[in-house]
């Protein structure tokens, strides 16, 4: 097991950064996720790590080791593709013996480490078939015990999940933590799923056009987003974001109402911004009465989704903000209500910049 | 009863129109045209094997005395054929060396072509088209001199080798331009979780890809073949001793020399030049068909 470490890693495909400047260090035995949309540069970065891609700038460490120049097979490095990539002319069972059998392993070796590896996934009883007798969530296993048969140093994950169907999914979440925390494998997992990331990491990495964005435990990266990006991507439905004009230290004029914070935001930190995103998630959005209320909205869309509803509601012209409410209220499109916001739950980003707005709210107010 | 929005019966009238209007395109598209092409084979064989054929493929009694150039060596007026087995050694030789030849080329430039990023990668790929637009013919005047230059002009098993290197060499481009074709439809990640597993990009191209892309190889292999086996136009330029003609020059001087044809024996020793065709086509209908890279999909 080794701790990676990227220093100021870029790769460029002719004009386009791919990846720019990205610095991380991943603990030993440390499962961490690289979180980010489709194009972001996370599965570029897992390839630089596999050895397949060189950086054009910056270097990679194992441990202490350089490992920037040395090729993928040298690395001890495990993949899991998201297409599996299992070799299709080979059985199962070579498909899993196949990376022993390049380090040249005595047979009986072999046999038994691909049994043990293929006993833990639970697929021993399928080691003389072809990857195409296979179904999804059975290929994936195989390309699991693949990439664990060799003992890696380093699990790579790329979007191992997202071909499987829902309920499959969920399964393997757990399974794939439970195994990654049992064999204390280090582990860098790709994924354009929050949930996965969410719920799977230690810490997740969130990218986006090939820069990290925030790094930081799920929690962290839930309730304290660094940026407007990272506020808008996670979270479902998103953070709602109202632009907003400072009007003095305390008070803001946005969309469809005024905001007055009592004095507990330090002035001084909001009269250096001129206009900023009030940022809220769905959840920290209570409908109240009138007297209690900071914003009044019209409904234009209600849609359950279970456990709650989810309500598509305008503030003013075209600007609209979804809230979560209990599927126990009786709304309809074209209702007005009353919104009150969490006080603690409210963010802050420059509009300018998108950077989050850090300020500190005094104890023992109302 | 509620009214009928469907009319079972003129659905099911035009059905058998469709299929009707169907079979007739086929008939005149497919069936007519193969007709004449047909009645060919069918004459070629009733030469072949009878003593006398009415109206071109009507037989007339049976007889092998076409064939006896398997067994015994051809006389016709003065001219002496050459006896037919090394003959059609020399034609296998041409044929296998050529297919060799070309898939091994084929194989590495199509996977290069494919794979590896290089300058004027695109215009290389242009060429290779534009190359093979033109005919070997307009090569003959050129290579006949480079041949009587290096000394290879009419030097028996030499030149024999000498024709079929440069069939090789016509042919492989558009095998590379095939095979490329192959190679492109494995995915990266195959290649890619071959080097993670342990190998360097030689050991991932002949232990993961190679087998992927088989099909391509024999299609590649079967053409080249069959082309090797063509090969006319330098075979009779170049090589002057009977004792080195492929297949395709002996059945041109069967015809070419006398006012007098003996129509059966060039039917037999025709039908006796095609049947590598006709058993590698019905061998490797299937393979051509087959094709199974891409990976495979949940």
């Amino acid at each position: 097991m080794v701790s990676v470490k990227l220093d100021k890693v870029s790769k460029y495909f002719g004009k386009v950064k791919a990846v720019d400047d990205v610095t991380l260090y991943i603990r030993d035995g440390e499962f961490v996720t690289l979180l980010g949309p489709s194009g972001c540069g996370k599965t570029t970065t897992l390839l630089m790590i596999a050895g397949i891609y060189k950086p054009t700038k910056g270097r990679i460490y194992f441990d202490d080791i350089d490992v920037t120049d040395i090729p993928p097979k040298d690395r001890n490095v495990g993949m899991v593709f998201q297409s599996y990539a299992l070799y299709p002319h080979m059985t199962v069972y070579n498909n899993i013996a196949f990376p022993l059998k390049l380090k040249k392993l005595p047979k009986n070796e072999i046999d038994k480490k691909v049994r043990e590896v293929a006993k833990l996934l639970k697929i021993d009883h399928l080691l003389d078939r072809k990857p195409s007798q296979l179904s999804g969530g059975q290929q994936q296993r195989v390309a699991l015990a693949r990439a664990l048969v060799k003992e890696p140093d380093v699990l790579l994950l790329d979007e191992p999940l997202s071909n499987l169907d829902a309920l499959l999914r969920v399964y393997m979440r757990a399974e794939l933590k439970r195994l990654q925390k049992t064999l204390g494998i280090t582990a860098i997992y790709v994924t354009h799923d929050q949930i996965e990331a969410l719920s799977m990491s230690d810490r997740i990495v969130v990218m986006n056009n090939g820069r990290i964005q925030q790094t930081g435990t799920p929690d962290e990266i839930y309730s304290k987003p660094s940026n407007t990006f990272v506020a808008s991507f996670i979270g479902t439905p998103p953070m709602n974001l109202i632009p907003c004009r400072v009007i003095d230290g305390k008070t803001l004029e946005c969309l469809g109402f005024k905001y007055v914070f009592k004095d507990e935001i330090a002035e001084k930190i909001l009269n250096e911004h001129k206009e900023v995103y009030f940022g809220i998630r769905p959840e920290d959005i209570v409908i109240t009465n009138k007297d209690n209320g900071d914003a009044e909205a019209t409904i234009l869309v209600v849609e359950p989704i279970g456990k709650d509803l989810v309500i598509t509601i305008q503030l003013e012209e075209e600007h609209t903000i979804k809230i979560l409410a209990p599927p126990s209220i009786n709304l309809k499109p074209g209702d007005k209500i009353y919104l009150k916001f969490k006080k603690e739950k409210i963010h802050l980003f420059d509009k300018k910049t998108g950077q989050r707005i850090e300020y500190i709210i005094k104890k023992g107010e109302e | 009863m509620s009214k009928k929005y469907i009319d079972i019966k003129k659905i099911k009238k035009r059905i058998l129109l469709e299929k009707i209007a169907k079979a007739l395109i086929v008939l005149f598209v497919a069936v007519i045209p193969s007709i004449p092409i047909w009645l060919m084979y069918l004459g070629l064989i009733a030469q072949a094997f009878s003593s006398k054929v009415t109206l071109g493929i009507i037989p007339n009694g049976f007889t092998l005395k076409n064939w006896r150039f398997l067994w015994s060596t051809i006389q016709m007026g003065l001219k002496k054929y050459p006896n037919i087995w090394p003959i059609t050694i020399n034609s296998l030789y041409l044929a296998l060396g050529t297919a060799l030849l070309v898939t091994f080329v084929a194989g590495l430039a199509g996977y290069a072509l494919s794979r590896m990023e290089f300058r004027g990668r695109t215009k290389m790929m242009e060429f290779i088209l534009a190359l093979h637009a033109f005919p070997s013919i307009v090569l003959l005047i050129a290579l006949f001199v480079l041949l009587n230059k290096l000394g290879l002009y009419g030097r028996g098993f030499i030149t024999l080798t000498g024709v079929m290197i440069t069939k090789a060499a016509l042919e492989a481009p558009m095998g590379a331009w095939i095979m490329k074709g192959f190679f492109d439809n494995v995915p990266w990640d195959i290649e890619w979780a071959a080097l993670v597993d342990g190998c360097n990009r030689l050991t991932a191209w002949r232990k993961v890809i190679l087998p992927l892309v088989l099909p391509g190889f024999a299609a590649v292999a079967v053409f080249a073949f069959l082309a090797g086996w063509a090969e006319f136009i330098m075979a009779f330029t170049f090589i002057r001793e009977d004792r080195w003609w492929p297949l395709s020059v002996m059945i041109y001087h069967v015809i070419g020399e006398y006012k007098f044809v003996d129509w059966g024996f060039l039917a037999a020793l025709s039908l006796f030049y095609a049947l590598p065709t006709i058993i590698f086509f019905v061998f490797s209908q299937k393979l051509l068909l087959r094709i199974y890279v891409g990976g495979v999909k949940g």
